[in-house]
């Protein structure tokens, strides 16, 4: 059903007696905090006319837990297992780009085999990022179950190498500044190589499953439109700009870690609605399937630290810096105040998730209530990095 | 800890030889509780995303019975409080709580449901969502995976099987005195309005001898 054929079904004549379906009167709705489909405890006032949306006012807040004043409070390196907790599901990329803007600081080099793990690990978050973004997207549209199973299936096999890597499935607080925390245990890139080789076969199986479907098409396809224009003024980063056709990614514009090293393409969308948005997932996947296997051949030998760096009573001279990665949410953002103690001045996150979300309404109006869960998923949001 | 059988336990090894099936109204109704969990979809943070990939295809949850994870909480048995408890949510959990149908269930998942955690020392940040609403197990963990969670569904099944239908010591939810909702509390100037329901809190008290 494309939009036309929903504004005439809204347009409906009331039967005789009753009043207008569009009279004017605008029904609030409270969505969340406590809902299905928000991706955790997100709330949404809503004033509906008939089933459209003509308001949509974001509530935060639900999940504030203090991430930046405990940073100020604590040491460099105590921020370090906090950042895990910022976006819970890439706990990886979090910990590069807080040990990207420490090292920014303090001037720290970082050792080659060091980079490459980084752009290793920070790839396979964005497998599962993506992978677990499409399952919970489609459960949202009504698919319950099979590609949520599918997804976290894949999720599994990544975080068994996550586990075994770093001592923990989800929180894996590996990285440091000037370098990583462990080396590789043995036999861990035959096993990773494996899982990488085996990810294009779901990613097959589940695009078979998901671009001819009329019902997604029917679903995402003139949905929630971001014009490209209005995603630039908004700041808004990652799969949702490239979606809207605009060419930004970090991993080519700042060129941090070795991504200059490796050869990958940038998808873009063009209609910047939600099935761009889905799609330009699975076409990252493929291509971060791709830097993934130049990475995993090129890994030099070599220390994985940088000897000089103390991370203990770790003090880093006067000064601020902004150090920002391209998150699979789109750009994280770290910044950092040090005024010569072991903790820092000012400590502040620049989530990806909340930025999106600013233009939720202007993506939602118009649209009936049901297609809000659709955009709001194809935003992909994470509470603990929304609030922080 | 389940209660004790109805007939001696050699008899009824002898009967079910023999296709007869011996119980007790009790046995039967445990049983069916028990295997029957269904799990309030809902999710506050990191902890969320362990609990759905307990629900998920390598751990099954739906093993135990307890795969039908229900978003109203009219129809729900257990409350999974799997994440940190901010203030600003607490009000909402205590209410979600209320809207469940006796007998009902809490397990409280992760070092942020238990205690605050990691984030402990936050200002917005509840410690322990036991303050407000009885726990009856508890798992430890940041987050914890996804086999604790399924010791911690074992752990309230055992729980069930051991709770009596009459008498004394019959089950919470079956006498009348024991409340069944509970205050919700209120956002104060400094702090939630009361800090802690004092019905439900009891925290341990620390003898030196």
């Amino acid at each position: 059903m494309s939009l036309s054929t929903r504004a005439q079904h809204s347009a409906v004549e009331a039967p005789p007696g009753m009043p207008s379906r569009l009279d004017g009167e605008l029904l609030e709705v409270s969505m969340g905090p406590q809902h299905p489909s928000t991706h955790g405890v997100f709330r949404m006032n809503v004033a509906l006319e008939g089933e459209v949306v003509r308001r949509l006012k974001p509530v935060f807040g639900y999940l504030h837990r203090n991430h930046e004043k405990i940073g100020e409070n604590t040491s460099y390196l105590g921020s370090m297992p906090y950042t895990d907790r910022l976006d819970y599901i890439c706990s990886m990329s979090n910990n590069w780009g807080y040990a990207l803007s420490v090292e920014k600081l303090a001037g720290i080099e970082v050792p080659e085999r060091a980079e490459y793990l980084r752009v290793i690990l920070a790839e396979l978050t964005r497998l599962v990022n993506h992978a677990s973004l499409l399952g919970f997207l489609l459960s949202d549209m009504g698919a319950w179950g099979t590609p949520l199973m599918y997804a976290f299936r894949e999720r599994e096999n990544i975080l068994d190498l996550f586990e075994s890597l770093s001592g923990s499935r989800m929180m894996c607080d590996y990285m440091r500044f000037g370098g990583c925390r462990c080396d590789l245990p043995p036999g861990w890139m035959e096993r990773a190589r494996k899982v990488v080789d085996g990810f294009p076969h779901f990613l097959d199986e589940f695009e078979q499953l998901i671009t001819g479907n009329e019902i997604l098409i029917a679903r995402t396809q003139e949905v929630g439109k971001l014009s490209a224009e209005l995603a630039i003024s908004a700041g808004i980063t990652g799969p949702g700009l490239r979606a809207s056709g605009v060419n930004y990614d970090l991993r080519k514009v700042d060129g941090y870690g070795f991504y200059p090293r490796f050869k990958f393409r940038v998808p873009l969308g063009e209609h910047g609605d939600c099935y761009d948005r889905l799609m330009m997932r699975v076409l990252e996947l493929r291509e971060t399937l791709g830097i993934l296997r130049q990475a995993m051949d090129d890994l030099p030998a070599g220390p994985i630290m940088n000897p000089k760096v103390k991370i203990r009573a770790f003090k880093p001279p006067v000064g601020e810096a902004y150090g920002r990665i391209e998150a699979p949410k789109g750009e994280l953002g770290f910044y950092l105040i040090s005024d010569g103690s072991g903790n820092p001045y000012r400590y502040r996150v620049r989530p990806p998730s909340l930025i999106n979300l600013t233009v939720l309404e202007d993506m939602c109006l118009g649209h009936t209530v049901a297609d809000v869960m659709v955009i709001l998923g194809s935003i992909d949001i994470v509470m603990g990095e929304v609030d922080r | 800890m389940a209660s004790a059988p109805p007939i001696d336990e050699g008899l009824r090894s002898e009967l079910q030889k023999q296709g007869i099936w011996v119980t007790s109204m009790q046995e039967l109704y445990n049983w069916g509780r028990r295997n029957s969990i269904w799990p309030l979809q809902f999710g506050l943070a990191c902890c969320a995303i362990e609990m759905i990939a307990t629900a998920a295809s390598r751990y099954d949850l739906a093993r135990f019975g307890g795969e039908v994870f229900r978003p109203s909480p009219r129809q729900a048995d257990l409350m999974i409080v799997a994440g940190t408890v901010t203030k600003k949510m607490a009000p909402q959990i205590v209410r979600l709580y209320n809207q469940m149908p006796d007998p009902k269930y809490v397990i409280s998942m992760g070092a942020c449901a238990i205690s605050g955690g990691p984030f402990k020392q936050g200002y917005n940040v509840l410690k322990g969502i036991d303050r407000y609403i009885p726990v009856d197990v508890y798992i430890p963990g940041c987050p914890p995976r996804p086999e604790a969670l399924l010791h911690a569904f074992m752990e309230l099944q055992r729980k069930i099987d051991g709770q009596k239908l009459t008498g004394t010591g019959k089950a919470a939810f079956l006498d009348k005195t024991v409340p069944s909702e509970f205050p919700v509390p209120a956002f104060g100037a400094h702090d939630l309005e009361p800090p802690a329901n004092a019905d439900v809190f009891h925290p341990p008290k620390i003898e030196r001898h």
